[in-house]
This record gives C-alpha cells, sequence and structure tokens, in this order.
C-alpha cells in the first residue's frame, strides 16, 4: 500500500534515469575559429549501436541570427534540444527590441539545460558545440552531457577529443582563411573516418560569419587504403590465412 | 529588479536588457492593482540603461504602466523641469555628456522655485556607453553647479528656508502622485 503511493507520487524521481543509455547516435563534431568567424564539420550519420542505420543525418543546425549549434550523441535528444531553442529565439524575437540572443548566451542557456539535467539524473545524452559571430566578436563553446563548458578557438567532441584535437593544437593558427579551415578540418574528418567505426564518408562544413551562416551539400573525402601493409594483410600474423 | 538581472545574467552570462527588465516589473505592479488583497506600489520609478540599441530611459508607474521618454522628471515640482526638458531635448542625442549634466542641473534648478542649488540636496549619477554606473561625489557635483553658474541669484534667507529645501527635494525624489499618466 505504502510501496503503491511512494510510486504514485515520486514516480518520476524514482524511475527517472535508472534505465538511460543512447540509441541513435551522432560522433564527433569539430569547431575551429578562423579569421571571419567560425567553421564546424560533422558527418551525417546516426548509428544504431554498431550498425550505421541513418546516412542524412543533418547534425549542424543555425540558431537564430547569430549561432551555429553542432551535436553529438543521442540524435532525439538533439531534436529536443532543438525544440527548447526554437522556443527560445522565438520570445527572444517576439520582444523585437533590438536585442538578440548571441552565441555566448545561448551556450550559457544550454549549459544550465544539460546541468539541470543531470542533476535530476536525467541527461540530454549530447554532447554540443556552439559557434558564432556578433559585434564582431568570434565565439565557439562546448557543452557536455554533464554540464561541464568551455570556451575555446577549437573544440572538438566524442572521437574527436582524442584524434582532431592534437592535429588542431599542431596546426591551428588565429588568421586562418577559409579555405585554410576546411582544408584542416577535412584532415581531421579524414583521420576520422580511418579511426572512427562510427564515421561515415559523407559530411557537411557549416560557416558562421558576421553576414549569416551557410551550410555545405554534403559531400565525401576521398580516402586512400592502398598502404602496403593492407596489400597482405596476414602476412605476418602466424596461424592467419 | 536585482534578483531578475542576477537571474538572467545566470542564464545567459549577458546583461538583462532594461526594456525587457521594466516589462517584468510592470507585470509585478500590475498585480498588485488587480488583486484585492493587495495594494499598488507606493513608487514611481525612472530607470535607466545601455542595451544593444543604446541608452533608454522608462518611466514606471504604480499602476503598472511603462513608457520611454528621451528625457523625463518625475515628483511632485516634476512639471518645471518636463517643461525646460521639452525644449531642449530633441538635441539630446547629438549632445555631449558633459552637456546632458548641463542640462539635467539646469532641470533641477527649475524645479527649486528660485531655492538655491547646491550639491548638498542634489544627486547625480550617469551611466553610458564606456562608463560604468557611478555616482559624483559631492565636490564635482559643487564644481558642476559653480561652473555653470546655476546656484540661483538668492541666497538662502534663514535656516528654516535651507531645511525646507531639503525635505522639498526628498519630497521630489519620493512618490509620483495618484494622478493619471500626464503625456
Amino acid at each position: 500500500m505504502i510501496l503503491r503511493w511512494i510510486l504514485y507520487y515520486h514516480q518520476k524521481e524514482i524511475l527517472r534515469g535508472l534505465i538511460e543509455y543512447p540509441y541513435v547516435t551522432g560522433t564527433s563534431i569539430i569547431g575551429i575559429k578562423y579569421k571571419d568567424g567560425i567553421l564546424m564539420a560533422a558527418d551525417m550519420g546516426g548509428s544504431y549501436g554498431s550498425t550505421i542505420r541513418y546516412k542524412s543525418v543533418e547534425r549542424l543546425k543555425q540558431v537564430g541570427k547569430h549561432s551555429l549549434i553542432g551535436a553529438s550523441g543521442e540524435i532525439s535528444d538533439f531534436q529536443e534540444i532543438l525544440k527548447y531553442l526554437d522556443e527560445l529565439i522565438l520570445h527572444d524575437n517576439m520582444w523585437d527590441d533590438g536585442n538578440s540572443l548571441g552565441p555566448k548566451e545561448v551556450h550559457n542557456y544550454l549549459t544550465r539545460v544539460m546541468y539541470n539535467r543531470r542533476n535530476k539524473f536525467d541527461p540530454l545524452w549530447n554532447s554540443l558545440v556552439i559557434g558564432g559571430v556578433k559585434n564582431g566578436q568570434k565565439y565557439l563553446g562546448s557543452v557536455s552531457m554533464i554540464g561541464v563548458h568551455y570556451e575555446d578557438d577549437h573544440l572538438a567532441t566524442g572521437f574527436g577529443n582524442h584524434l582532431a584535437r592534437p592535429i588542431l593544437r599542431e596546426e591551428w593558427r588565429e588568421d586562418l582563411s577559409f579555405e585554410e579551415g576546411v582544408k584542416l578540418l577535412e584532415k581531421c574528418m579524414r583521420n576520422l573516418l580511418y579511426r572512427d567505426r562510427s564515421a561515415v564518408n559523407k559530411l557537411q562544413i557549416a560557416k558562421i560569419t558576421e553576414e549569416g551562416l551557410t551550410v555545405s551539400q554534403p559531400y565525401s573525402l576521398k580516402t586512400f587504403w592502398n598502404f602496403a601493409a593492407f596489400q597482405n594483410p596476414t602476412v605476418g600474423a602466424t596461424g592467419s590465412w | 529588479m536585482r534578483s531578475e538581472c542576477i537571474n538572467y545574467g545566470y542564464t545567459y552570462e549577458s546583461p538583462l536588457p532594461v526594456g525587457r527588465l521594466v516589462y517584468q516589473l510592470a507585470d509585478k505592479a500590475q498585480v498588485c492593482t488587480q488583486r484585492s488583497w493587495k495594494r499598488p506600489y507606493g513608487v514611481g520609478l525612472l530607470v535607466a540603461g545601455l542595451d544593444e540599441s543604446g541608452a533608454h530611459l522608462y518611466n514606471n508607474c504604480p499602476s503598472g504602466n511603462y513608457f520611454e521618454y528621451q528625457a523625463f522628471a518625475i515628483g511632485s515640482r516634476s512639471q518645471a523641469a518636463k517643461t525646460y526638458l521639452e525644449r531642449k531635448f530633441e538635441k539630446f542625442t547629438e549632445s555631449s555628456r558633459d552637456d546632458l549634466v548641463k542640462d539635467a542641473l539646469f532641470a533641477i534648478r527649475e524645479t527649486l522655485q528660485g531655492e538655491k542649488l547646491t550639491s548638498s540636496v542634489c544627486t547625480i549619477a550617469v551611466v553610458g556607453v564606456g562608463e560604468a554606473f557611478n555616482i559624483l561625489d559631492q565636490e564635482t557635483v559643487q564644481a558642476l553647479i559653480n561652473e555653470f553658474e546655476i546656484s540661483g541669484e538668492e541666497a538662502p534667507i534663514n535656516e528654516s528656508v535651507a531645511e525646507q529645501s531639503v525635505g522639498d527635494d526628498q519630497r521630489s525624489a519620493a512618490a509620483e502622485e495618484a494622478a493619471p499618466m500626464d503625456i
């Protein structure tokens, strides 16, 4: 009897978070500041565990006039985040008072959302990258599913932390041109494509400047598999065929 | 008001635009006019601040009405100041900071009905692009008054008159009358 009462009134708290794992996930996002603004890259894969189930998932989205968000992790949670942001931007626009939320404000808002969900043991299973330019100021920030957040000149989520950031640490510069920035991102994405099993060879690059945002059409990277060691992979392994 | 600003800053790491602040304040004031067990606020406010689209000045009433102005005055003898400002305000967007302070002092002088304007009965606060909110100290205010030669022709006759001018100024800064908006 008492148990039923407890369950009835505290159902949400008891059941929430007990069973929580992601189902359809996106892999790394990479973001860099460049001369005129921010560049972000993401592939278009949605994995269902070890299966590459969806291959046209857009993981880079515009937020208001000044910001761009990229998400890795649970895609349905990203869709919910986009709903929250849509409402946020709507109310901001409805004021119609010449003020608008920039990337810094969006980043901090999302940090609060992610951290509060974490505290309720009901996280949004995402790592987000928010970038944008407002009044000449470039901004690039990241939030994780537990609310850890920081800003930097170059960021990555997921496997990108291990495979892309070392490249960015060596080769990122303050005054990259657009072409140089894209080349740098492609170098990181190619590395991820070789080494991250949930990466797919179909990516988009988004550019956001003071003027506005453009998301490229999906395209593929050229890869090279003709290494000598791949020709006869089993040649050194005794017992293999 | 501080709560609203702090809460907004906590969520967005950005200052709450003045226009949105006065809106939220006005809503709270209005509720007090509609619930039978509450009473309206006993103060009108002039709220000034900066946001993305520049400098703004608002007047919040106990009724819950609020309006934006280029220049305004409130209090029991504010009409004299308003008359002065009405003549001058169109030039304010091009005026320098110091000229604006001078205009404010002139406007305040109008409300004194001939009494002497001194820094002991007058406070000036300034906020602007590149200048954080600050209250000018008494010496600076007195220097400005002297510089602009606006302390008035007649010195106070006796002590009681001087006390009265202090009291009057306190009342000017206090609640607005319950009269409807004089637009």
